[in-house]
């Protein structure tokens, strides 16, 4: 297939000899990346590999050690920022005790979007028949989609979401991927985390941890090109496993 | 710092306080059940009843905001919605302000109804004017809003901030001049009892009620416990870290 779309101007996010300790450990070392603008990027990796501390440094919410981070042009935390990039933990950060609705309105408020983005936004999670429900009522998997949703409100230019379809049942986990595309699409930078291998096939571009270190970049077939594997999840497992010998 | 985003945390605080009515219940009755065993206590002895009973009646609401704002602000780090919310274009004075309106309001309703049942029914007296009493008892509230708001920055579960309010709390009430003149005190006593954001806020509440003495002294104490506000509001503030290790 032909990819009509026009060739990504700057990257979203250009990473520099970052290095970052997390209770006195180097938990990236020296790591450099850029992220495509208008594309969806899949951080991959085991468990403890680092994406959740990449991606807090890239909100800005971590400290860092050395090296810097450019986002959309800024340095990773300064507050115009705030507007433009949403977020999403891989813990729910949503307050328990509030309903949906007010969860939302209350981030909706916060970045100034209108009210009727709240319901937007539950469309597109699927959760708009619990809008009155209070989150600690909720299943896990319902929970981790509001705080998804709290990532989606005001429309931001780039989303970091942090393991946003864990918990999820196949027909959910393939509707949200093909909301992450629709959203590439409409200009909209995606960096997604899992380390459920078979997600990386709705990405365009991977990036691949281990152990704070990156040890593959390209699209799907680059990587099942690098490993001499079609499996995502044997590519993987080779392309980890040679870098440890 | 934004009013919008001020008002919307004010607004999700209260609601999250309106979900838990039981809570509420026991933060508007207590401080009355407490009032009327007073008023029992000394059934014969009414010098001593009018002579504490206003004091503590404006003391109440800073007991209580200092416990409930504590925790609420525990939860809000433990739960990782704060730093989710360090994420966001939201300023740390719109969260310490969002906090303090929503519990200044609650200081309010809480001093109004005990100051009903007290000089309405139980017949205790005031030289100055009643609604001062209910003023110094919300600015005294908002005091203990920003020392729990402090404070809880140093205790890492719900335990150690509810062990906060011994060793915070009752030195202060055993030394403010409540239960001994200040005058009687040993010198050393009285050299921590100056020192203490509660002495200040009883001398104000005793001269309000027992001798309708707006003078010098008092604009001391209101400055004091004004000034103390501001300062743990900053040191509160300064707690509140947009990024963390
Ligand atoms: N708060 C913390 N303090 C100290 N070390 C931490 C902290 N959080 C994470 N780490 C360490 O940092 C390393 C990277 O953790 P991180 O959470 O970024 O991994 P991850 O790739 O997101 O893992 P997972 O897939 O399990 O979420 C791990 O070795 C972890 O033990
Ligand atoms: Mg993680």
């Amino acid at each position: 297939m032909i990819d009509y779309r026009p060739m990504p101007s700057a990257p979203s996010i250009v990473v520099d000899k970052l290095r970052i300790r997390r209770g006195g450990v180097i938990v990236l070392d020296d790591l450099s990346l850029a992220v495509a603008s208008g594309r969806v990027t899949g951080l991959l990796g085991p468990s403890g590999s680092g994406k959740t501390t990449l991606m807090r440094a890239i909100v800005g919410v971590q400290i860092v050690e050395s090296g810097t981070i450019a986002v959309l042009g800024e340095p990773a935390g300064t507050p115009p920022l705030r507007w433009k990039v949403g977020y999403m933990t891989q813990n729910p950060a949503v307050y328990g005790d509030l309903t949906v609705r007010e969860n939302l309105r209350y981030f909706a408020r916060i970045l100034d979007a209108a009210p009727e983005s709240v319901d937007e936004v539950l469309e597109t999670v699927a959760m708009t028949s619990f809008a009155g429900r209070v989150v600690n009522k909720l299943s896990g998997g319902q929970r981790a989609r509001v705080s998804l949703a709290t990532a989606l409100i005001g429309s931001p230019e780039l989303l970091v979401l942090d393991e946003p379809t864990v918990g999820l049942d196949p027909v959910l986990r393939r509707d949200l991927w093909k909301t992450f595309n629709e959203l590439a699409e409409q200009g909209k930078t995606l960096l997604v985390s899992s380390h459920v291998m078979d997600e990386a096939d709705h990405c365009h571009d991977l990036l691949l941890l281990r152990e704070g270190k990156l040890v593959a970049t390209g699209s799907p077939a680059d990587v099942r090109a690098q490993s001499g594997k079609q499996d995502l999840d044997e590519a993987f497992l080779v392309l980890i496993n040679e870098e440890v010998e | 710092m934004s009013v919008r985003a001020t008002f919307a945390t004010a607004v999700r605080v209260l609601n999250q306080l309106r979900r838990d009515p039981r809570t509420i219940a026991l933060l508007l009755l207590v401080p009355v059940v407490l009032i009327f065993l007073l008023d029992q206590l000394f059934h014969d002895r009414r010098q001593i009843f009018q002579q504490i009973g206003g004091p503590l009646l404006g003391l109440f609401p800073l007991i209580t905001m200092f416990l409930v704002t504590s925790i609420t602000m525990l939860r809000e780090r433990v739960s990782g919605t704060l730093e989710r919310l360090m994420a966001l274009p939201l300023a740390k004075i719109d969260v310490l302000a969002g906090y303090a309106l929503a519990f200044a309001l609650l200081a309010a309703v809480q001093a109004t109804l005990v100051s009903i049942v007290a000089f309405g029914f139980l017949g205790l007296h005031t030289q100055g004017p009643s609604w001062a009493v209910v003023l110094l008892a919300v600015s005294n509230a908002v005091l203990g809003m920003s020392l729990g708001l402090f404070v809880s920055a140093f205790a890492r579960t719900e335990f150690q901030a509810i062990q906060f309010m011994p060793a915070f709390i009752f030195p202060q009430i055993l030394l403010c001049g409540l239960f001994t003149p200040r005058a009687q005190m040993a010198g050393w006593l009285r050299g921590i009892s100056d020192a203490l954001p509660f002495t200040y806020a009883y001398d104000a509440l005793s001269r309000a009620t027992q001798r309708g003495l707006f003078d010098g002294r008092f604009a001391l104490d209101l400055g004091v416990t004004i000034g103390v506000t501001v300062l743990a509001l900053a040191l509160g503030a300064s707690t509140l870290r947009r990024r963390t290790g």
